[in-house]
């Protein structure tokens, strides 16, 4: 009996409290910048598409939801020529981001994906990229890699010496 | 064997090993650069280290590279010892500082042996901060890519194109920290071996062009095992599918025949696959809406085959299957084989020696295992390329067996090897019409027309066994055949070579008198013919006649309805033969993957698959049956097997319902009953109902990706993964996901191993067989106590006449091959027309390179220019075979050269 009044009684004093539901979508939730929704494609600070079509988020993808064919442009560098995204299959573990070398794929702080029709829920890489370096600014994969692909010479990169000269003997 | 102890624990191995291979074979991982089990070991990248103890009461042990320590009975020897595992990390460690921050855009990557020993080794985090070597990259060509960034100065590229493959445009440049591994300038890489630098190379220096265009990892391809189609060696090769499209094709290894290797026609040529070429659709010509769909094309070929009295046009290159189904739609006596008379002659001289049982058929094996080799008339460096690298192996291996004996060195020591063995050479004598490669490791090099090759071969025969008719050479000539006769008499295990190249008979039973001769002395003769396709000799089996007799039947029969299978006449004969055949014909039924000049004349033209969407078997050069499995279904649902088409249009021949599917075992059993000889060809693969622990096996690795959003644009809902009734294989990732028998392997992969380096796991031990190997079914019986009976007739020696050339062809790797011609690359690597002579007949007419002459042959009139070869016998003239656009011709005649403008 006692215990019957107790749980009436703090029952009745959280109407007094502050509430923690909000009257969405009236009112919006504000989210942690790591929150795990909307996927993206973002670019790097000179304006390219960072996404170099390694394939890592697809294999990492625990539903395999994630399709793309990697392709060259005329300089060698690779992008994705297709980016597919079928989210009413996504469970946004978020693994692509961590797979990700290039920072390209990120989930971002938006949730509200929700549609009619199931088919709306495949994204192609034009509903994906967005103009914005996302949550990792300053990141140009092509800038530290080996490769040359229309970004910088071969020995201008970051931590690159010079080519080495074939026809020398020096030490 | 020998016993070993590693960690203290016992194990049982082979002596003459060494260490690495020890522990490989035993199922260690112990990780490894720059040995290779083709290649031998060099103790060049330190990454193999290991501890050896003095004997079982030592702690101290000391680091020894285990690939340069040979087994010794009662040795102790520790990997998991710390100092050896942290040698090896440190290596890599090393290694890896100059390493370019690439994998993401490295096509290596996913197949990438150092990623998996970098994993293996555990070095997981740079700590070098300072900055990296870079190089400048080369242009290599349509086929291979660099970015020697990525190496890792393993040697293994430069060993293996120079040394193993004969390559000499591929070298190491600089010095000390700096090597470079590349060519002394830009440019095509010459060797037609040279993808295989793509498997042999550790990293991703060398990568695959091809694959490049449309770039996909090995996790994400579907795969299976296949059988090459570019020539009739057979070589085993894996193909690998995404999106609807044939991606790449690397080498299944098979102890018998290929090896680790392939050559770049059949690593390369895949591209016809997905061709603008295609046919795709079926058509009925002659009629308002000519596209048809499967209904009304059946509906329409059953009125045909019933009014008319069909005859069946049989291909080199189509499947057993395809070829059983349509001598069994047509009818034995209607069947005939697609290609010239001339050619039928030959090879039926072939199959009926191979079907004596009197020689044992050469696999190419025994030919790098043979210690004295004969060519006699086939340019197989363009023919039966792998066969080359076989001969190369033969005749280097027995030069360092020659090397080695009573010296207690080990075979593998290979750089050791190779200083005793220095300039030496095993016997080898390449008597062809004009120069090849091979001639610079040959001992003897005959370059003649080839009745005298044949009168050669005969003399050789003849002074090995002295019962056989005299021959009469010249001095030159007799001296020749004396020293080749005496070089197999002392072989052991002498190859003899020959083929149906040259359209001459003479040459096989010249051949097959060698061997029979060899006998007498030697342990194990073998012998080999190559055949022009890869089907050819699976053909040859079924002993239809030619195609010459069906332009005949046709012109007298009326009412001929003709079905054509997957062959291009006009590549087999002259146009004004093939044109006779279409006009006498009521109607052509044409079944092809390619559009052609054939399939232009078809009334009715049928989309056949091409090898990576079809199930089939093909008969190689020896006699051997290999399955090749279909790696997709095409969306495009009127691509079907030939055979699956010519089955429906039996049975609506006969007016039965097609009710159900038939599939590639039962009409191989149906090929059996029909011919005796093809006995067992069913048996040459596991049966489509095999299951290891009740699972099919999967196509895809475990890994694959993006199942669920490949087709979502099309439609969100997955459909249900395609069924494949034919076989044990699934489209998909589900099954049996051990390791499968060896006729079924669609991948190499191996916990920690992601790389074609997986192989070893495969193997009963490194570079040995694999485990329960069944490398296709032998379709000629060895009988080992068959006496010879010897051919006696010897053909008149060679006369030069005046004003008149003997016209014969000229194989090219890149070019006479007709599907790979259509993949970019090959076609890049095809020369122009051209006619080739001798410099002393150029010189008689002052011509020089590339002079153009006008030729006459048959009526028709061909201008071309010159190309002098100092080896081409005098009276001969050589123009390449089946170049795409230029037309066939009547080889073995002679032509007249009309004008010429210098
Ligand atoms: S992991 Fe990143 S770079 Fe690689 S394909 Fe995915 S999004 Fe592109
Ligand atoms: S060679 Fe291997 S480790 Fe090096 S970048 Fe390529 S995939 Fe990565
Ligand atoms: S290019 Fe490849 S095979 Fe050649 S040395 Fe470098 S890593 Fe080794
Ligand atoms: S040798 Fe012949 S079978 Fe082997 S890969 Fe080359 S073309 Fe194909
Ligand atoms: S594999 Fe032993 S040193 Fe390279």
């Amino acid at each position: 009996m006692i215990s019957h009044l107790r749980t009436m009684w703090l029952v009745f004093i959280h109407l007094f409290r502050k509430k923690a539901t909000i009257e969405y979508p009236e009112e919006k939730v504000e989210l942690h910048p790591r929150y795990r929704g909307r996927i993206v494609l973002t670019k790097d600070p000179d304006g390219g598409e960072r996404c170099v079509g390694c394939y890592l988020c697809a294999v990492a993808c625990p539903v395999d939801c994630i399709a793309l064919q990697a392709t060259e442009d005329e300089n060698g560098r690779r992008y994705p020529d297709f980016f597919r995204i079928n989210f009413s299959r996504c469970i946004f573990c978020g693994y692509c981001e961590e797979a990700c070398p290039t920072y390209a794929i990120q989930l971002i702080p938006d949730f509200e994906m929700a549609e009619y029709n199931r088919q709306n829920l495949v994204f192609e890489k034009e509903d994906l990229l967005i103009d914005s370096q996302g949550k990792y600014p300053g990141y140009n994969f092509y800038r530290v890699a080996g490769l040359e692909a229309g970004v910088k010479k071969k020995g201008e990169g970051e931590h690159e010496e010079k080519p080495v000269d074939v026809h020398s003997l020096l030490p | 064997m020998s016993t070993i102890f590693i960690d203290n624990k016992q194990y049982e191995v082979k002596a003459g090993k060494n260490l690495l291979e020890a522990c490989l074979g035993v199922g260690i991982d112990l990780p490894y650069f720059c040995w290779h089990p083709a290649l031998g070991s060099v103790g060049a990248c330190r990454q193999c280290a290991v501890k050896v103890f003095r004997d079982e009461n030592d702690t101290q042990g000391r680091l020894v590279m285990s690939c340069m320590e040979g087994i010794r009975d009662g040795l102790h020897l520790s990997v998991n010892d710390k100092t050896a595992k942290a040698f090896r990390s440190q290596v890599i460690e090393w290694l890896m500082t100059n390493h370019p921050h690439d994998c993401p855009v490295c096509d290596e990557g996913g197949s990438c042996h150092l990623q998996d020993m970098t994993v293996m080794t555990g070095h997981d985090y740079r700590r070098y901060h300072f900055k990296k070597r870079t190089y400048t990259n080369q242009y290599l060509g349509p086929f291979i890519h660099h970015e020697m960034n990525r190496c890792i100065q393993c040697y293994r590229c430069v060993r293996y194109y120079h040394e193993y493959a004969g390559g000499k445009d591929l070298n190491v440049f600089a010095a000390h920290n700096h090597v470079y591994f590349g060519r002394e300038r830009d440019g095509v890489l010459e060797s037609p071996f040279s993808g295989n630098l793509v498997e042999v190379c550790p990293t991703g220096v060398f990568t695959d062009k091809t694959l490049r265009e449309h770039y996909t990892r090995k996790w994400d391809l579907t795969t299976a095992p296949s059988v090459c189609h570019h020539c009739a060696v057979g070589c085993n090769t894996i193909a690998g599918e995404r999106y609807g499209q044939l991606r790449c094709i690397t080498n299944r290894y098979n102890s018998q025949v290929n090896g680790y290797f392939l050559c770049d026609r059949g690593r390369f040529g895949y591209e016809f696959v997905n061709s603008e070429n295609r046919i795709t659709q079926p058509i009925i010509r002659n009629q308002a809406v000519e596209a048809v769909d499967e209904t009304s094309l059946l509906e329409h070929l059953r009125t045909l085959l019933t009014n008319h009295t069909v005859i069946g046009i049989g291909s080199p290159r189509a499947s057993m299957e395809s070829n059983i189904a349509l001598m069994q739609l047509v009818g034995r006596e209607n069947f005939y084989q697609g290609i010239s008379d001339n050619e039928v002659f030959v090879e039926r001289r072939i199959e009926e020696v191979m079907q004596s049982g009197v020689i044992k058929a050469a696999s190419l094996q025994d030919i790098q295992h043979s210690d004295a080799i004969v060519i006699l008339g086939e340019d197989i460096w363009n023919t039966a390329p792998v066969m080359a690298l076989a001969v190369r192996q033969g005749v280097m291996k027995t030069a360092a067996q020659h090397a080695l004996e009573n010296r207690a060195i080990a075979e593998w020591h290979d750089a050791a090897v190779k200083e005793i063995v220095q300039q030496e050479k095993g016997f080898l004598a390449n008597c062809t019409i004009g120069a090849s490669p091979l001639d610079e490791i040959s001992s003897s090099i005959i370059h003649k027309a080839p009745e005298d090759l044949a009168r050669l071969g005969f003399a050789i025969a003849q002074r090995l066994n002295t019962v056989l008719p005299a021959v009469q050479l010249n001095d030159e000539m007799s001296t020749q055949a004396a020293i080749i006769a005496a070089a197999l008499q002392k072989a052991k295990r002498p190859v003899i070579i020959s083929g149906a190249g040259l359209y001459n008979e003479a040459l096989i039973r010249a051949a097959f008198d060698i061997a029979a001769a060899c006998k007498a002395t030697a342990t194990e003769v073998h012998l080999a013919y190559v055949m022009p396709e890869c089907n050819s000799m699976g053909l040859a089996m079924m002993q239809a006649s030619g195609f010459e007799n069906a332009v005949l039947r046709a012109s007298r029969a009326k009412n001929v309805a003709a079905i054509v299978l997957e062959n291009d006449l006009y590549r087999n004969m002259p146009a004004q033969i093939t044109d006779v055949f279409f006009n006498n014909c009521q109607h052509c039924i044409v079944l092809d993957s390619l559009n052609n000049a054939t399939t232009q004349h078809a009334d009715v033209l049928i989309p056949a698959a091409s090898f990576a969407e079809g199930d089939g078997t093909l008969v190689n050069y020896e006699g051997r049956a290999q399955r090749f499995y279909q790696v997709f279904v095409p969306a495009n649902k009127n691509m079907q097997e030939s055979w699956k088409w010519l089955m429906k249009m039996r049975l609506i021949q006969s007016g039965a319902a097609i009710d159900k599917p038939c599939h590639p075992e039962e009409v191989l059993m149906m090929g059996e009953q029909l011919l005796p000889q093809l006995k067992g060809i069913s048996t040459a693969a596991p049966r489509r109902d095999f299951r290891v622990n009740g699972q099919a096996l999967p196509r895809e690795p475990h890994r694959y990706s993006g199942r669920t959003a490949m087709l979502a644009n099309l439609a969100v809902s997955e459909p249900k993964p395609k069924q494949d009734g034919d076989s044990p294989f699934t489209f998909t990732m589900e099954g049996y996901s051990g390791m499968p028998p060896s006729p079924l392997i669609p991948f190499f992969w191996s916990p920690g191993w992601n790389s074609i380096q997986a192989v070893n796991k495969y193997q009963e031990e490194p570079g040995g067989s694999l485990k329960n190997e069944h490398a296709g079914k032998l379709l000629f019986e060895y009988k080992r106590d068959a006496t010879p009976v010897y051919f006696k007739d010897i053909p008149e020696a060679f006369v030069v006449r005046t004003d008149k050339w003997l016209l014969l062809p000229q194989y090219e790797i890149f070019g006479s091959e007709e599907l790979s011609v259509y993949s970019k690359g090959i076609s890049e690597r095809s020369p122009a027309a051209y006619i080739a002579m001798s410099a002393l007949d150029a010189d008689q007419m002052s011509l020089v390179n590339g002079s153009l002459i006008t030729v006459k042959i048959f009526e028709q009139l061909y201008e071309l220019p010159v190309r002098i070869h100092a080896n081409i016998p005098k009276g001969v003239v050589l123009m390449p075979s089946g170049l795409p656009g230029v037309p066939a011709m009547a080889w073995n005649s002679w032509v007249q050269i009309i004008s010429i403008k210098l």
